[in-house]
């Protein structure tokens, strides 16, 4: 016997078709890109990102340097591939992390209720009371910044609102007739939990989770473009404008391009999202 | 307008609970700032560091309490104005803070007055005429700035209003400003960068309760009677969304605190973010700790007016 399939099959997106239309579908292949530049960068980059190949700084777009060259001539075309790993991992590993997080307690709280609920709301509220940007800045004053650093703090600033977006649905879902008959029936709290709400809340969730990955690179590119985030050798995106911060007044294309690697990831991922088809996003 | 019994319950509720997240966020400021690795002392006196005088040092810096004792005696002091003496110069932090806080509000204040009429215009527009193309221009404008990082919106205005156009200096703030036109152009860069961040999320807030209002039944009936499209948005529907609109501007004025950071350090702003920022370069504990708290304070009062005005402008929970 058993009556959790139905909710669960009837969440498979092979069944529900991937219909997206077309803003959608360049958004998807968009991440797409980027998700396989993140993994083949190194094998795919012309020059060592590190390494100074041209005596001219700044230098324009040529068929050497096909982005031009950086402050201190290096390749902006292999250092923005470079980049792509620090930004996209940082950021893909600490919304999983926030979401994993803010999710399991959400679900949690919303099935025990009562105290638990109550204390653990009011806690998290708070810390959505603290502007995402100060509190990077304050956690790096204080430990200094390491990539363990950058990527618990990011996570610990979204774990709020995955965990109140996750605990509304949650809330919803707990009061359907299924989950009563699940209790009656006698299950545990870690099955209700498992196979009850987390299959009927996953559709939002992801495109929750979506929405935070924007907001953590936004953040981990803001952190970096103030000095605070990734250090040197090594650079993410936000990190590879701030150095060349120089090139605004030539409008030279080493502090274009990473600018547009940024927008370009972001702008897709919410593209990708807003299109998602309804039945993913709006469960509840 | 009296204030019913419910009404008041609910926002004395409302301030109860933004003065305990005060609170919480104070602790967590203080504790994330204080329960560093190092010794304060010893990183203080550098060189001259016998232990003697370090031992002296935290006798008279209090650093032998238990740090509960000194994050009430912070709270307490903070309370009366005294924000304790910067580590890196000695001088006391409410001096440094001072100047710097009046150019931030003022920065603040002239992005508000530019942002809050052209989004209140084009929002309402948006709403006035969906589905348009004037609609879709601005939705996907607003999209597009949302989804980028603060600085990139500054470096972008920069590129154009500066390298490309010339019209105006890309690295803005000299200290003399002399005439009307000299501080125009000091405040025009940081204010137009930070209105397109403002402006953005104003825009979608103000468009989607526009929205919400205009698809009630009651604003159907008055297209239904005939009524013009900019008479019923603005007659009957517009009323009834001005909770929510104002609600929705005290919501993205929130979103200075976080591009006020960005835009102070990309044009040298002398504003609290710069001294912020320059602080977490130097490790000057109090300022930081100062500063975040000014920010926190006003981020949190913000959100609260917000909160409140959807309270108050909410008819059914009037007499």
């Amino acid at each position: 016997m058993k009556p959790t399939t139905s909710p669960f099959r009837f969440m498979s997106p092979r069944q529900m078709g991937y219909s997206f239309n077309w803003v959608g579908r360049i958004g998807l292949a968009v991440i797409v890109f980027w998700a396989l530049v993140a993994i083949f960068g190194p094998m795919l980059q012309p020059y060592s990102p590190g390494e100074i190949v041209d005596w001219d700084y700044f230098g324009p777009m040529t068929h050497q340097y096909l982005l031009g060259t950086d402050y201190l001539g290096r390749d902006v075309l292999s250092r923005i591939l470079m980049g792509a790993r620090y930004t996209v991992g940082i950021a893909l590993v600490s919304v999983f992390l926030a979401c994993a997080g803010g999710v399991v307690l959400g679900m949690v709280a919303a099935v025990i209720g009562g105290w638990f609920d109550m204390i653990l709301s009011r806690l998290l509220d708070a810390f959505n009371g603290i502007p995402s940007l100060l509190f990077g800045l304050v956690v790096v004053a204080a430990v200094g910044s390491s990539i363990p650093v950058l990527v618990m703090t990011l996570a610990a600033i979204y774990l709020p609102g995955a965990y109140r977006f996750a605990r509304a649905l949650a809330v919803n879902v707990n009061t359907m007739d299924f989950v009563t008959v699940a209790r009656a029936r006698g299950e545990k709290t870690p099955y209700l939990i498992l196979r009850e709400i987390f299959p009927n809340i996953l559709g939002p969730v992801l495109a929750d989770l979506g929405l935070r990955f924007v907001f953590i690179v936004l953040v981990l590119s803001g952190l970096s473009f103030l000095g605070l985030g990734v250090q040197p050798p090594y650079a993410d995106w936000g990190a590879l404008v701030r150095e060349n911060i120089g090139a605004l007044s030539f409008g030279a294309p080493a502090i274009i391009f990473p600018s547009v690697a940024i927008a370009s990831l972001t702008i897709s991922v919410n593209m990708f999202i807003d299109n998602l088809p309804t039945k993913i996003r709006d469960r509840s | 307008m009296l204030l019913s019994y419910s009404t008041s319950i609910l926002v004395l509720q409302r301030l109860a609970i933004a003065l305990l997240t005060l609170v919480i966020v104070s602790f967590a400021v203080f504790f994330a700032t204080e329960l560093l690795p190092g010794d304060v002392a010893q990183i203080l006196l550098g060189q001259a560091a016998t232990p003697e005088a370090v031992a002296g040092l935290r006798e008279a810096m209090g650093l032998n309490q238990p740090a509960f004792l000194r994050f009430l005696g912070w709270l307490a002091g903070l309370l009366h104005g005294d924000f304790g003496i910067s580590y890196v110069n000695n001088m006391p932090v409410a001096d440094l803070i001072g100047d710097r806080l009046v150019n931030s509000l003022r920065l603040a204040g002239v992005t508000t007055l530019v942002s809050v009429p052209v989004s209140l215009c084009l929002g309402i527009g948006a709403a006035m005429w969906r589905g348009s193309l004037f609609d879709r221009i601005v939705t996907v404008l607003t999209i597009s700035v949302i989804s980028v990082p603060e600085f990139m919106v500054a470096t972008l205005a920069v590129l154009i209003f500066a390298v490309w156009l010339g019209w105006l200096p890309a690295l803005s703030y000299g200290a003399d400003v002399s005439s009307f036109s000299a501080m125009l152009k000091a405040y025009a860069m940081p204010v137009i960068s930070l209105s397109f961040v403002v402006c953005a999320q104003m825009i979608r807030m103000t468009r989607a309760a526009v929205i919400d209002t205009i698809n009630t039944p009651y604003v159907e009936m008055a297209l239904l009677k005939g009524a013009r499209r900019s008479r019923m948005v603005l007659r009957h529907a517009l009323p009834n969304a001005l909770g929510p609109i104002a609600n929705a501007i005290a919501l993205s004025l929130s979103y200075l605190v976080g591009g006020v950071i960005i835009v102070e350090t990309i044009f040298n702003y002398p504003g609290v973010a710069k001294l912020m920022v320059d602080a977490v370069a130097t490790r000057d504990l109090p300022l930081i700790q100062s500063c975040a708290m000014i920010f926190c304070v006003s981020y949190l009062s913000l959100i609260t007016l917000a909160d409140l005005m959807a309270i108050l402008s909410n008819p059914r929970l009037r007499k």
